[in-house]
C-alpha cells in the first residue's frame, strides 16, 4: 500500500491534426488507504489515467510516483499494481482457478503452492464463485467473469488497485452487493483504490475522494460531500445528484449576484409550498413521476422546467399551482464557474 | 449481425451432394489408382487392357526399398533358401537383393527439410506477426506489402539466380539450404496468416498479464501463444504441404545428400524399364506424413479456415 502521486502528467494520442490531448497537466494525489473515484464522461481521460499509473501507456510529460518512488521508467510488473479492466479480462484458455492464480504465479511474486491455494479459495468465497473454480473462463456468465477478474486483482496485495468501471456490466442486484463488498474489502485491507465509474451511486457510497475530469483536466478533487455540496462549476455540479441539478437563468430571482448567468438548483434548494414567507415564486405542476424510491415533481417556473423531489404521499396533482422558494441556490457565471 | 437462412430444398441438397461427390471422385480416383498400382506386379501394372483388380503383391514395396541384380538360374539354384518374403519375391524374377535403395534416405531428407522449414517459418512468422500486430513499427504497411510481394511472382522465376547463389555459398544440395529456401517462400504466407490471427486476440489479455507481473515476452508466451494455437496449427499445415510437395527447386538444387523424395520417386528405374509399382509405392508412403499431420491438427484447421469470418 502506498501513496500514488501524479504531478504535471500530460498524455496525447495521435499526431498533427489528429492529435487528441487525453490528459492535460494532471496533478492528483491519492493518499494511502483512500478510495478515489474518477468521474467524467467518456473521453474525459479516466481510463488514460489508470493506464498511465499501471504503466500500460507512457506519459508524455510529468511524473508518477508510487510510495514516494518515481515509477515513470518502470514496467507494469515492477509497479506492483492490480487492474480490473472493463472487458476482455479473463484468460480464455485457463480455468477460473488458474486465472485467479495467474498473478500469484508470476516471476515477481513466485508464491508457494499452498499459499496460492489458500488465497484463491479465500477470494473465490468472498466473490461467491467457489463452485465455478474448475470451469473454463469462457463458460461463465458475464457477471461471473467480471467477479473473477476482480478476484484476480484481489488475490494480490498491490500498491494500488486500479478499477475501470468494474461493475458496469453487472445486473443491479449484483452491482449493489459487490459495491458493498469492495468497500468492505477496501476498509479491511486498508487498500488504496483508484476507481473509474459513470455510476454516481458508486461514487457517493464508496469514495473517500472524488476527482472530476473534464476533457483531460482534473477540475475538482475532494470528498464526495464537497463535490456534491460545493461544486466549483456547473460541470462538476452536474456530475453528482439525482435528479440532475437544474440550471435556470439567473434573472429568475432578484437575489442573484450581478455577474451570475445561471442558477443551479438541487432538490434541497427548492422548497415547495414553504411555510415561511420568503421570496415566493409561482409554479405549476407539470408531472409527478414515481420512481419507487423517489418521487419527482416536474414544475414550470416562468417558462423554465425544474425537477425536484417530493414526498411520495403528496396530494398534488398535475396542473396544480404551487409556491416555491429557493434556499441557498448555487450561482454560476457565464463561463460556468461558481460564484461564491 | 443477423442473417436469414432458408433451409435448402431437397432438390438443391441432392444437386449439392451430386456435385461434391463428383468432385471427390475426380480428385480421389488418381490417388486410388496410385495406391492400387503400388500393390500390383510390374507386368500387371502395364498390361493392356489395364487390369483394375489384380492379385495383390508387395513387389512394388520390396523394389522401392531395395536394389537388385539379375543372376543366372544356375546360380540361383545354388543359393540357400530365401531368408524372408522379400527375398522370395525377388528370386521369382531371377534376381537377388543387392542392397538398400536410397528411398529411406530421401524420405528422411523430406522429413528434415519439410518439418524444419515449417518450424522455422512458424517460429519467425509468429514473432514477426506479433510485432506487426502490436507495435508501432516505422513503415509498417510498406514492410508488410514488401513481405507479401515476395509471393507475387512464382518462386521458380528466381530459380537461376538462386541456383548460382547457392553454388557460390555452398548451400547447394544441403539440408540447411533447402530449409532456408522453403522458409523464405513460406514466411510471407506465415506472417500474413498469423498476423490475422493475432490481430483477433484482444491486446487487453497481454496488458492484464503485464500488470499481473509478467514481462512482455512471458505474456506473449503464456497468453498470446495458447490463443493463437489454432492459427499456428493451420498455418503450419499450409507451410508443410508446400515444403513437402515442392518439386522444381528440389530437382534443381538437390541431387545427393539433401535430395528430397519428390525428385527421387520418378527416377526409380527397375531392371529393364520403369518400375511403376515401386514408384506408386513410394508416392503412397510419401503421402502419409502430411496426412497424419493434417488429421492430427484437423480440428484446428477447420476452425482456422473459418477464423475471422465470424464476428461476435
Amino acid at each position: 500500500m502506498a501513496d500514488v502521486v501524479l504531478s504535471g502528467v500530460s498524455k496525447s494520442f495521435g499526431s498533427g491534426k489528429a492529435q487528441i490531448d487525453a490528459l492535460k497537466d494532471i496533478n492528483l494525489e491519492i493518499p494511502d488507504g483512500s478510495f478515489v473515484v474518477l468521474l467524467g464522461p467518456t473521453g474525459a481521460g479516466k481510463t488514460t489515467t489508470l493506464r498511465l499509473i499501471a504503466g500500460l501507456d507512457k506519459a508524455d510529460s510529468g511524473d508518477i510516483s508510487i510510495g514516494g518512488q518515481s515509477v515513470i521508467e518502470t514496467t507494469p510488473a515492477q509497479r506492483n499494481v492490480a487492474m480490473v479492466f472493463q472487458q476482455y479480462s479473463l484468460y480464455p484458455h485457463l480455468s477460473v482457478r488458474d486465472n485467479l492464480a495467474f498473478p500469484l504465479k508470476s516471476p515477481i511474486l513466485r508464491t508457494s503452492k499452498s499459499e496460492i491455494t489458500e488465497r484463491v479459495t479465500q477470494v473465490a468465497e468472498v466473490l461467491q464463485i467457489s463452485e465455478k473454480l474448475d470451469n473454463k473462463a469462457t463458460e461463465l456468465s458475464g457477471g461471473e467473469m467480471q467477479r473473477v477478474s476482480i478476484g484476480r486483482a484481489l488475490v494480490r496485495s498491490p500498491s494500488i488497485f486500479l478499477m475501470d468501471e468494474p461493475l458496469s456490466s453487472l445486473d443491479a442486484k449484483l452491482r449493489s452487493e459487490l459495491r458493498l463488498q469492495l468497500k468492505r474489502l477496501q476498509a479491511d485491507l486498508g487498500a488504496t483504490f483508484l476507481y473509474v465509474t459513470h455510476d454516481q451511486i458508486e461514487a457517493m457510497t464508496m469514495a473517500t475522494h472524488v476527482g472530476v475530469l473534464d476533457e483531460g483536466k482534473l477540475v475538482q478533487f475532494g470528498t464526495p460531500r464537497e463535490i456534491y455540496e460545493n461544486p466549483n462549476s456547473v460541470y462538476v455540479a452536474s456530475r453528482l445528484g439525482l435528479p440532475r441539478i437544474n440550471t435556470v437563468p439567473a434573472n429568475l430571482v432578484n437575489t442573484a449576484p450581478d455577474n451570475a448567468a445561471t442558477i443551479g438548483l438541487r432538490p434541497e434548494h427548492i422548497l415547495v409550498n414553504p411555510t415561511s414567507d420568503a421570496s415566493r415564486m409561482e409554479a405549476r405542476v407539470n408531472r409527478i413521476e414515481s420512481l419507487g424510491d423517489q418521487t419527482r415533481l416536474h414544475l414550470t417556473v416562468a417558462d423554465q422546467t425544474v425537477v425536484t423531489l417530493i414526498d411520495p404521499h403528496t396530494g398534488l396533482n398535475k396542473g396544480d399551482a404551487v409556491n416555491i422558494s429557493l434556499r441557498d441556490p448555487l450561482f454560476f457565471d457565464n463561463h460556468g464557474a461558481r460564484i461564491r | 449481425m443477423s442473417y436469414s437462412i432458408t433451409e435448402p430444398s431437397s432438390r438443391q441438397k441432392t444437386l449439392a451432394a451430386f456435385l461434391v461427390i463428383t468432385y471427390a471422385v475426380i480428385t480421389l480416383v488418381p490417388l486410388l489408382w496410385v495406391f492400387m498400382t503400388g500393390f500390383k506386379t510390374p507386368p500387371d501394372s502395364i498390361s493392356y487392357p489395364p487390369k483394375i483388380f489384380s492379385e495383390p503383391s508387395l513387389e512394388g514395396y520390396v523394389n522401392l526399398f531395395t536394389t537388385r541384380t539379375r543372376v543366372t538360374p544356375e546360380r540361383l539354384a545354388e543359393l540357400p533358401p530365401p531368408a524372408n518374403f522379400a527375398e522370395e519375391i525377388v528370386r521369382d524374377r531371377n534376381m537377388v537383393i543387392a542392397g538398400k535403395s536410397k528411398y529411406g534416405e530421401r524420405f528422411l531428407n523430406s522429413v528434415i527439410i519439410g518439418f524444419g522449414s515449417t518450424f522455422l517459418s512458424i517460429f519467425l512468422g509468429t514473432l514477426a506477426a506479433y510485432a506487426f500486430s502490436r507495435f508501432n513499427i516505422p513503415l509498417k504497411d510498406d514492410l508488410l506489402f514488401f513481405i507479401l510481394s515476395t509471393r507475387m511472382m512464382p518462386p521458380i522465376a528466381v530459380a537461376i539466380p538462386i541456383f548460382l547463389m547457392y553454388r557460390k555459398l555452398g548451400l547447394s544440395d544441403t539440408h540447411l539450404g533447402m530449409i532456408l529456401l522453403y522458409t523464405a517462400v513460406n514466411i510471407s504466407l506465415a506472417v500474413w496468416l498469423l498476423k490475422g490471427f493475432i490481430d483477433e486476440i484482444p491486446k487487453e489479455y497481454e496488458e492484464a498479464a503485464l500488470i499481473d507481473g509478467y514481462t512482455r515476452f512471458q505474456a506473449f508466451y503464456k497468453v498470446v501463444l495458447p490463443q493463437a494455437a489454432t492459427g499456428i496449427a493451420s498455418t503450419a499445415i499450409f507451410c508443410l504441404i508446400f515444403a513437402w510437395n515442392e518439386y522444381a527447386f528440389a530437382v534443381l538444387l538437390t541431387s545427393g545428400t539433401a535430395q528430397t523424395a519428390p525428385p527421387f520417386i520418378p527416377t526409380i528405374i527397375g531392371v529393364g524399364g520403369l518400375d511403376w509399382p515401386a514408384m506408386a509405392a513410394g508416392a503412397t508412403l510419401f503421402l502419409l506424413p502430411v496426412l497424419i499431420f493434417t488429421v492430427m491438427l484437423r480440428k484446428h484447421l477447420l476452425r482456422g479456415i473459418t477464423f475471422g469470418a465470424v464476428r461476435k
